[in-house]
C-alpha cells in the first residue's frame, strides 16, 4: 500500500487523497461478496476443524490427544502407507510421461496431428470424479474389458484378481493419470512454446539433436512447471477419496472402506460418531496442503502476487 | 493466446528437420522417430479406448457386452431398452439427479460470478487496505484441493442446521478462488490502467468505471471462469456425498455411486432392483455429457485458461 507521498504539492494532494479514499472504499465494496464467501467457506471451516481437533466430545481442550488417538487407530498407518505409495507411483508417472509426451508432441513436425493428439489426451479430463471410476471398473473387469486379453496375459482372469488390495495403489494412480495427465501435457506443451526460438536454434546449429536439446535446454526450462505440477498433484493426491470409496462399494468386498486418510476421517465422523478424531485427520491433511501451497506461493515466484 | 501464436510462428520460420537439415541426417531422424511415435500411439490407445468403449457399451445388452467384440456397436434397439430401464430405476431418478446437478452447478456459478468478477477486478485495478493479504490468501486457498475442507465444512454446516439443504453444497461451491485469480490476471493484463484513470478524471465513479469500461471487456474471462467453475461443481463427489443424505437430492455423480452398488457383477449383495452393466455405462455417459460438450466446443478456450499462469510473464 503506497500512501500519498508527502512531497506532493498541497493543491493536488487533497484532491488526489479524496479520490484515493473513494477508490479504497470502492475496492472494499468490490471484494465484499468474495470476502464473505472466503470467510464463511474457507476460514471458518478451517477454524472450526482446528477447534474440533483440539477439543474432546465435552468441548474441553484436549491437547494433542485426538491426534495421538487417531494415529493409534489400527487403520491409520496402513492408510498413510497406501496414500504414500499411491503418491509415489502417480507423481513418478506424471513427471516421466507428461514431460516425455509433451517433448515428443512438441517435436512432431505435423502440427495438426500434434494438436489433435493433445486434444484426444485431454478428453478423459471430462470424466473426472465418479465417472472415471465407473469406466475403469469396466476396463479392469476381464469379462467385459477391451483389454481383457492383456489382463489375462498378465494372469488375471477375474475382476477380483485384478483389483486385489496389492494392486490398488497402481490402479488409483492409473485412473488419476488417465483423467489428469492430458491437461498437464497441454500445459507443458504451452510452456515449451514459450522457450525462445533462438535458444533452440542455437543449440541445433551447435549440433544438438532432439534428445540433447530436450535434456540440456527444454527440460531445465520446464523445471518450474514440473515443480508446479508435482506440488498440485501431491496436494490433490493426499486427499484421495472418491476412487477408493467407490471401489470399496463395488469390489466384492476386496477393498476395505478405509483405504485412504480421507476415508478414515469420513468413517470417524459418520460411522464412529467421533468428529474430534475426524477433525484431527482433516487438520493434518489441511496442514500438508496449506504448507505446500504457502511455500509454493511465497518461494517459487510463480505467481507474482503483485 | 500468445503461446499459440508463438507455435505458429515457429512452424512458419523453421519446420523442424526440414530445409536446413543436412540430407544425410534424414534417415537417422526417421529411425529416431519410431520410438516416440510408438509412445504416442500407446498412450493414444490408453486415453481414448476407454471413452470409445463407453460410448459403444451403452448400445449393447448385457449379454452382448460379454460376448461380442468389445469395440462393436450393439443396436439402437438395445440403447432404447437401456434408456427405458435406466429411467425406470426408482421412477426417473436419473433425470432428477441430472436436474439436481444442473441446479447446484448453475446456482453456484451465478454466485461465483457475481462475487468473483468484481473481486478479481478490484484486486487488479484498485488499491485498498488488505489487498495484498487477500491476494496471497486467494493464491494459497486456490492451490489447496477442494476436498481438504469437506469434513470441517460438514461440521460447520451441521452447526447451523443446513445439512440436506440446497445451500449446503451451492454456497461452498460458490467460493471459487481460482475464478478470482483468473479474473485478476485477466484484468491486470487486458485492461489498460490509463483507460480507467481517464474515466476517473472525467468524474466517473468507481462503479461506473467498472460497469462501463471493465464489464464490457470481461466477456472472455466470465466465460472462462464459468466453464471452470461449472466443470468443477459438476464433477464434485465428496462434498454432496457428505452434505446430502437423501437420494432424491443427489447430484448425478453421487447417483452413479448408488447405481453402482445395485450392479450385481460389482456388488453381489445388490438387491432385487438390479441395474445391468450397460445401463450403468449409459448413466455414466449421461453424467459426463454436459462436461464433455463443454470440452469439445471450448477446448482452445479452456486451454488458454490452463495456461493463464504462463501467459502472465
Amino acid at each position: 500500500m503506497n500512501l500519498a507521498s508527502p512531497t506532493r504539492p498541497a493543491g493536488t494532494r487533497s484532491k488526489r487523497a479524496l479520490r484515493r479514499v473513494r477508490v479504497v472504499r470502492a475496492g472494499h465494496v468490490f471484494v465484499a461478496g468474495y470476502v464473505v464467501l472466503l470467510a464463511a467457506f474457507g476460514l471458518v471451516p478451517t477454524a472450526y476443524g482446528i477447534y474440533f481437533a483440539f477439543t474432546n466430545s465435552a468441548n474441553y481442550f484436549a491437547g494433542l490427544s485426538n491426534f495421538t488417538a487417531a494415529a493409534r487407530d489400527f487403520r491409520y498407518l496402513p492408510a498413510v502407507g497406501h496414500v504414500a505409495l499411491y503418491l509415489v507411483i502417480w507423481l513418478v508417472a506424471l513427471v516421466l510421461f507428461v514431460t516425455g509426451l509433451a517433448l515428443v508432441l512438441h517435436q512432431l513436425p505435423a502440427r495438426r496431428i500434434s494438436r489433435l493428439v493433445r486434444f484426444l489426451y485431454y478428453i478423459p479430463g471430462a470424466l473426472a470424479g465418479a465417472a472415471s471410476v465407473m469406466v475403469w471398473l469396466f476396463m479392469l473387469d476381464p469379462t467385459v474389458s477391451p483389454a481383457a486379453s492383456f489382463l489375462r496375459l498378465l494372469g488375471y482372469g477375474t475382476f477380483g484378481q485384478v483389483i486385489e488390495p496389492g494392486h490398488l495403489a497402481i490402479l488409483f494412480a492409473m485412473i488419476a493419470f488417465w483423467t489428469g495427465a492430458g491437461g498437464w501435457i497441454v500445459v507443458m506443451y504451452g510452456a515449451l512454446n514459450n522457450i525462445p526460438l533462438d535458444v533452440i536454434e542455437a543449440a541445433r546449429i551447435d549440433g544438438a539433436g532432439g534428445w540433447q536439446t530436450a535434456r540440456r535446454i527444454q527440460i531445465p526450462m520446464l523445471r518450474k512447471w514440473i515443480v508446479y505440477m508435482v506440488i498440485l498433484a501431491f496436494a490433490a493426491g493426499t486427499q484421495l477419496f472418491v476412487e477408493p470409496q467407490l471401489i470399496s462399494e463395488a469390489s466384492l468386498g476386496v477393498a476395505g472402506r478405509d483405504y485412504s486418510l480421507n476415508q478414515l476421517s469420513y468413517d470417524f465422523a459418520f460411522q464412529n460418531n467421533n468428529v474430534n478424531y475426524a477433525a484431527a485427520i482433516s487438520v493434518e491433511l489441511l496442514v500438508v496442503s496449506l504448507v505446500v501451497a504457502a511455500l509454493f506461493v511465497t518461494r517459487s515466484r510463480f505467481f507474482d502476487a503483485d | 493466446m500468445p503461446t499459440e501464436t508463438t507455435a505458429r510462428t515457429v512452424t512458419r520460420l523453421a519446420p523442424p528437420g526440414a530445409g536446413r537439415a543436412r540430407p544425410r541426417r534424414r534417415p537417422a531422424l526417421a529411425a529416431g522417430q519410431i520410438l516416440p511415435g510408438l509412445l504416442l500411439i500407446v498412450f493414444l490407445v490408453f486415453f481414448v479406448l476407454p471413452v470409445i468403449w463407453l460410448l459403444l457399451a451403452a448400445t449393447k445388452t448385457d449379454a452382448q457386452l460379454v460376448q461380442d467384440n468389445p469395440l462393436s456397436f450393439g443396436s439402437w434397439h438395445a440403447l432404447r431398452q437401456n434408456w427405458d430401464a435406466l429411467t425406470g430405476f426408482q421412477g426417473d431418478t436419473i433425470l432428477l439427479w441430472l436436474r439436481n446437478s444442473a441446479l447446484y452447478a448453475f446456482l453456484a456459478l451465478a454466485i461465483t460470478l457475481v462475487a468473483g468478477i468484481p473481486a478479481g477486478y478490484a484486486l487488479a485495478m484498485t488499491e485498498f487496505r488488505g489487498r495484498r493479504a487477500l491476494l496471497v490468501t486467494t493464491l494459497v486457498v486456490m492451490l489447496m484441493p477442494t476436498t481438504t475442507l469437506v469434513v470441517p465444512l460438514f461440521l460447520e454446516i451441521n452447526a447451523v442446521h443446513l445439512i440436506g439443504s440446497l445451500w449446503s453444497v451451492v454456497l461452498p461451491y460458490a467460493f471459487y478462488p481460482f475464478g478470482v485469480y483468473l479474473t485478476y490476471i485477466y484484468f491486470s493484463t487486458a485492461l489498460p490502467r490509463d483507460l480507467l484513470d481517464a474515466a476517473r478524471i472525467d468524474g466517473a465513479t468507481e462503479f461506473a468505471a467498472f460497469r462501463r469500461i471493465a464489464l464490457p471487456l470481461a466477456a472472455p474471462v466470465i466465460a472462462l471462469v464459468g466453464f471452470f467453475s461449472f466443470v468443477a461443481n459438476w464433477t464434485n463427489y465428496f462434498l454432496p456425498y457428505v452434505m446430502l443424505p437423501e437420494s432424491n437430492q443427489y447430484p448425478v455423480q453421487v447417483g452413479l455411486g448408488l447405481l453402482l452398488t445395485d450392479v450385481p457383477q460389482f456388488n453381489p449383495t445388490a438387491g432385487t432392483a438390479a441395474v445391468l452393466r450397460p445401463e450403468l455405462a449409459l448413466a455414466t455417459l449421461l453424467a459426463i455429457s454436459p462436461v464433455l460438450i463443454v470440452f469439445l466446443f471450448a477446448q482452445r478456450f479452456l486451454i488458454s485458461g490452463l495456461l493463464a499462469g504462463a501467459t502472465k510473464e
